[in-house]
């Protein structure tokens, strides 16, 4: 935003406006705002939305009136979805209700879908008929498929072939398809390009399938079938496989033609360069882009995503609206749930700044992801962010390393644990 | 009052082995959050003069977890059994508690420890004074680190990047709690981290890019956090 001084050196208008806002607002919150206290409306209640939703309800102390739109009336985290299939967690264990975001926060939490934006009049139409107006918008949508990523697949033969990449009926399903494989039978993951959400971590994923396998049908094979040439944690994730699925696990990268994939649901077939693989069970996690939601606000660039200022979130084609987490194309950060509820609280700040006149202060960010690879053994990659004019830019890391002892990889996964307890309580608490 | 304090340091019966100097040395431990002998004070943990015969979570001016008062008025009381098994397994014995301890393994140990807490029973004269349960000069920092006046309000900002793992209700799975610490022990601490002096890579990232007045300022913060009901 320009902000610059008249030759005189007094204050331009601009500032003189600002400053003016800026002392209203101290006094009475939402002066500057038409009628009312200031609308802030939440389109989508995963951990980047239902974070800003309540941090922004909560330090407002009521002063800016939040509403959250969310279809679903119970969130299945994708984080830990792994571990439900893993058989580490129950399925009741990774959802949550909006009660208390209603209940504690006044937040009016709004069971429907979102479909329109009107940015001109500031308002956003819901599939059931009614539409908000805000003065902040915040989109936290998450991710869509990309049509025709993979050949042969699209969401009607999501059941043939599921994604299990929104948590729920989903992840039950992959799960119970795992459980029902044949003696010997060939589990298949299609691996997504980047970027792509995470968690669910594909990788993840493959060491609980394979700690279900091992158990259940140690026969059976995995099969990962992966664009990528390489990928996130990969020397602790086959370090990992080595020691504990030895031989059950084959990924055909793209030097053999893992980028070259083409499935047929009816018959239960996967193409791999020409050559046809006969699986019992497919899991395929097509190429992604933002929630459908900001692409009909029009805030989307051509890889589908809604590019943002790192400061405040605010997308660079609207300065009414934010975007977190997965939809955002914000610089370094994973698209991770830990760096949606991180995005969300620098958002949160500078909304309430925005619209109350509260302090705003430096953005900061970070994001840690752990990963179980077996039974106690917990691997984890962290890192620290601030934000620049550009992009939300990485400042340090660590990861864990091969050779660490057990009590290494059980306090990580422990940790784990600890973390998801208190990430559950900072977003729906 | 001399018979008195001579019983004081018996051992129990049943522990006549135990060796309460070895216990002396096990407490280094403990000594992070608790305080025992003259003049010992609350700090992240309660002081832990006269623990044998009291109910758990009763000390009215100490911030309990409420799975720890919960306990204390379902009847747990400190006893050489009861502390036994606690020191085993802090969250087997009382789930929920916020001791961040994952327990000592071997009952000579534990034996020996409580023998050495034995000592601390009644206050009277003589009582060895409490040791602090952290020094700057321990990790070498400059005291006037601890002097420095936080702002709570950035704290509170600044806390957003640690609620998102260390939880506000006092439970402490996996993650240590960390409301309610006294102001020294929670610098000392984060600065420890910042100077790579305590090991979590994890810490020492948060920590590294925190600067001493912002340290402060979420000490000042978590001191009074979690505090709503």
């Amino acid at each position: 935003m320009m902000n610059r001084q008249d030759g005189s050196g007094g204050l331009s208008r601009r500032r003189f406006l600002a400053s003016t806002v800026a002392a209203s607002a101290a006094l009475s919150a939402p002066a500057a705002l038409g009628q009312g206290r200031p609308r802030v409306v939440v389109v989508g209640g995963g951990a980047g939305g239902a974070t800003a939703a309540r941090y922004i309800a909560k330090d407002s102390k009521g002063a800016v009136d939040v509403t959250l739109v969310e279809p679903s009336r119970a969130y299945y985290s994708c984080f830990f979805s792994n571990l439900y299939i893993g058989g580490f967690r129950d399925f009741a264990s990774i959802g949550h209700s909006y009660g208390a975001l209603a209940a504690k926060h006044g937040i009016n939490v709004v069971h429907d879908w979102a479909v329109s934006v009107d940015r001109d009049k500031r308002s956003v139409g819901l599939a059931g008929g009614g539409s908000l107006s805000y003065d902040r918008l915040v989109l936290s949508p998450g991710i869509d498929f990309r049509a025709g990523s993979v050949p042969g697949w699209d969401l009607s033969q999501q059941n043939r072939m599921p994604h299990a990449y929104k948590a729920g009926s989903q992840t039950q399903l992959l799960k119970a398809q795992i459980e029902a494989m044949p003696e010997g039978g060939v589990y298949c993951m299609v691996a997504p390009p980047n970027p792509f959400r995470c968690p669910p971590g594909p990788y993840d994923r493959i060491s609980m399938v394979a700690h279900v396998l091992k158990q259940t049908n140690p026969a059976a094979k995995i099969l990962i079938v992966d664009p990528k040439a390489k990928f996130s944690k990969q020397g602790l994730f086959e370090d990992g496989w080595q020691r504990h699925y030895p031989g059950m696990i084959e990924r055909i990268g793209p030097d053999f033609g893992g980028d070259r994939v083409e499935v047929r649901p009816a018959a239960m077939e996967v193409v791999v360069d020409g050559e046809v693989n006969k699986v019992d069970v497919c899991n395929v996690i097509p190429a992604q882009q933002a929630g459908r939601i900001a692409a009909l606000a029009d805030i989307t660039n051509e890889a589908g995503w809604a590019p943002v200022a790192a400061r405040t979130m605010q997308s660079r084609a609207d300065e009414n609206i934010h975007v977190l987490g997965d939809a955002s194309q914000q610089g370094d950060m994973p698209k991770s749930g830990f760096s949606a509820n991180s995005q969300a609280k620098v958002c949160a700040m500078a909304v309430r700044g925005a619209l109350t006149g509260s302090k705003v202060y430096p953005a900061r960010f970070s994001n840690t992801c752990w990963s179980l690879i077996g039974t106690d053994d917990g691997v984890k990659v962290g890192a620290s962010y601030e934000a620049t004019d550009e992009k939300i830019a990485k400042t340090a890391g660590f990861i864990s390393r091969t050779g660490e002892t057990a009590e290494v990889r059980k306090a990580t996964y422990e940790e784990s644990l600890g973390w998801y307890a208190a990430i559950s309580g900072d977003i729906f608490g | 009052m001399l018979a008195a304090a001579l019983l004081a340091f018996l051992p129990a019966p049943g522990a006549w082995s135990a060796d309460a100097e070895r216990g002396r040395a096990l407490f280094k431990q403990c000594k992070r959050c608790h305080q025992t002998g003259g003049g010992a004070e609350h700090r992240i943990g309660p002081h832990l003069n006269d623990v044998f015969g009291r109910a758990a979570g009763s000390l009215g001016d100490f911030r309990y977890s409420p799975a720890m008062k919960a306990a204390g008025s379902g009847g747990l009381v400190w006893t050489e059994a009861t502390l036994d098994a606690f020191l085993s397994g802090p969250r087997a014995l009382v789930p929920r508690s916020r001791m961040s301890f994952a327990g000592i393994e071997k009952k000579g140990d534990r034996a020996d420890l409580l023998a050495w807490l034995r000592g601390f029973a009644g206050a009277r004269p003589g009582l060895p004074p409490a040791e602090p349960t952290a020094m700057p000069e321990e990790y070498g920092l400059d005291p006037r680190l601890l002097a420095i006046e936080g702002d709570p309000d950035y704290g509170a900002y600044l806390a957003g990047e640690c609620t998102t793992c260390h939880r506000l209700d006092g439970t402490g799975e996996g993650i240590p709690s960390i409301t309610g610490w006294p102001l020294d022990d929670f610098v000392i601490a984060l600065q420890a981290y910042k100077r790579g002096k305590r090991a979590h890579p994890a810490m020492q990232l948060v920590a590294g890019r925190l600067s001493d007045e912002e340290i402060a300022a979420l000490a000042a913060h978590f001191r009074e956090a979690g505090n709503e009901p």
